[in-house]
């Protein structure tokens, strides 16, 4: 089939020769502490409104206890008219993603159409499922195309839902009451993103895992507006990244100058050959 | 998510459910609740579909994993769909029920789905099919599923009669899934049920609120 290297498995993309290699590793531990990789411990969300989707997402990456990065781009993208939120572990979502994005573009190229959303969702669906759940990606993606404004989550056993309204993460559940109340259907733009922002709000007061800023993305049949950060958080900090200080910040009480007497002992010449 | 997931035996999302297929005279009556869980405790979708159509007269409840589920459905319209197209002619229910067998037979070891499938076809008229965990297949006139069907056993084996007309078919498909919504934490939302007879397909949705109430609701 001529689009078949969409629907094909990648021989490059994933490899699980390291499986192996980890559980062993896991053995040599004793049962005691693995090392946890880096989590992006989330709250995301998503809302179908009337002229489209709106996508929003904090923006910390946490490594147990450390905020790895406060301003960390949650919400990747998929097609000029598909963007997709992502939970779970950052380097699955990130990976899975770049993989479900450049296998859209090749389709596009290829038959000349734009991708759907209901495509991408397929798509993902087969990768994840294959994995049995070993790539630990909960994704949320959220299109516009020629059959509407849809909105999916796809889990990381594979698992498929199409929502009107939706959020994840470790925040989904502080997130999820706010959905809850406020959503209607086809709202206007602005209480839309009134509505996610105050969901992820939510989740990052009440969750650990998630804080910093609120990222929203809208899409609709005219475009995407990807507004980083919609909204900082109020606790921010004012460091200055430099660290070099003016002479004369330290003020100088006593000068004592003691000249060091040397004796030449040996002296040696070699000449350099410049020729 | 991981905080979601306590110790389950099936990992990820679980339809965790009640499904149900009746014939009646001239049709079938398939339904299902609209529930998915996480874990035992949190309902990660309470509208999800568990009717899936897998061939224009051929319908299938799934229960168990929902990606597992998911997944084998899938294959399952594909083969079909296929195997129209080089017989040139509808499938069979009992092929629909068939493809779903070999998909769970062949993979046990690796999947946790159970089917019942419910359809019409011109050879055996309607026909309801019930592919279990393992891969067994069995043909049946009435059959339940999930884990909400161990609280109706009594009120299926009571109340079902066969050759009944399609609205009292309708009645006892509804009822027996609002009292297993009842006492199944795992189960509930809204009924999905599907009709099916010769002339074609009707979908019929009962929201949660307007479901039969019993004695002490």
């Amino acid at each position: 089939m001529a689009l078949s290297n969409v629907l094909e498995t990648p021989a490059a993309g994933f490899n699980f020769d390291n499986a192996a290699r980890n559980a062993a590793l896991e053995g040599l531990f004793d049962g005691g502490q693995t090392p946890k990789p880096l989590k992006t411990g989330t709250t995301i969300a998503g809302v179908v409104f009337k002229d489209g989707v709106v996508l929003g997402a904090d923006t910390r990456a946490t490594s147990s206890e450390v905020v790895a990065d406060k301003m960390c781009a949650k919400i990747h993208y998929i097609a000029p008219n598909i963007y997709c939120c992502g939970a779970g572990t950052a380097a699955d979502t990130e990976k899975t993603t770049d993989l479900l994005s450049s296998n859209l573009t090749i389709f596009s190229l290829n038959s000349g159409r734009n991708p759907r959303v209901v495509m991408a969702v397929n798509i993902l669906q087969d990768m994840l499922y294959r994995y049995h759940g070993q790539i630990g990606a909960n994704l949320i993606l959220g299109g516009v195309d020629c059959t509407g404004n849809h909105l999916y989550t796809v889990g990381p056993y594979g698992s498929v839902n199409k929502v009107p309204y939706l959020s994840m993460g470790s925040g989904d559940l502080a997130a999820l009451g706010i959905l809850e109340d406020g959503f209607k259907h086809d709202l206007e733009l602005e209480k839309a993103k009134e509505l996610v922002c105050a969901a992820i709000h939510a989740g990052i007061m009440s969750d650990l895992g998630s804080g910093n800023n609120i990222d929203i993305c809208v899409i609709t049949r005219e475009g995407v507006d990807y507004i980083r950060p919609y909204q900082e958080s109020e606790y921010k900090d004012n460091r200055k990244m430099k660290y070099k200080y003016r002479p004369g910040t330290t003020a100088v009480l006593t000068e004592k100058v003691v000249p060091l007497k040397l004796e030449v002992v040996q002296e040696t010449v070699q000449q350099m050959d410049t020729a | 998510m991981e905080k979601h997931c306590t110790n389950s035996q099936v990992k990820g999302v679980s339809t965790g459910t009640t499904i149900l297929a009746a014939t009646f005279d001239g049709g079938v009556v398939i339904g299902s609740d609209s529930r998915a869980s996480m874990g035992g405790e949190y309902v990660s979708s309470k509208t999800i579909n568990k009717v899936i159509q897998v061939h224009d007269q051929i319908f299938c409840c799934m229960a168990g994993s929902l990606a597992d589920a998911q997944a084998v459905t899938k294959a399952a319209k594909f083969h079909l769909s296929f195997h129209s197209v080089q017989m040139e002619s509808p499938p069979l229910v009992i092929s629909a029920a068939s493809v779903l067998k070999e998909l769970c037979y062949k993979n046990k070891d690796e999947l946790q789905a159970g089917f019942i499938t419910a359809g019409w076809d011109r050879k055996k008229g309607p026909q309801v099919y019930v592919v279990a965990l393992g891969g067994m297949l069995m043909s049946q006139p009435v059959t339940i599923g999930g884990s909400g069907s161990t609280y109706i056993y009594g009120y299926v084996d009571a109340k079902y009669k066969p050759n009944m007309s399609r609205d009292e078919c309708l009645q006892f498909a509804t009822n027996a899934l609002a009292l297993a919504m009842g006492r199944d934490n795992v189960s509930g939302g809204v009924a999905h049920l599907v009709v099916i007879t010769e002339t074609g397909v009707e979908h019929v949705v009962v929201p949660g609120n307007k479901l039969p109430k019993f004695h002490d609701e």
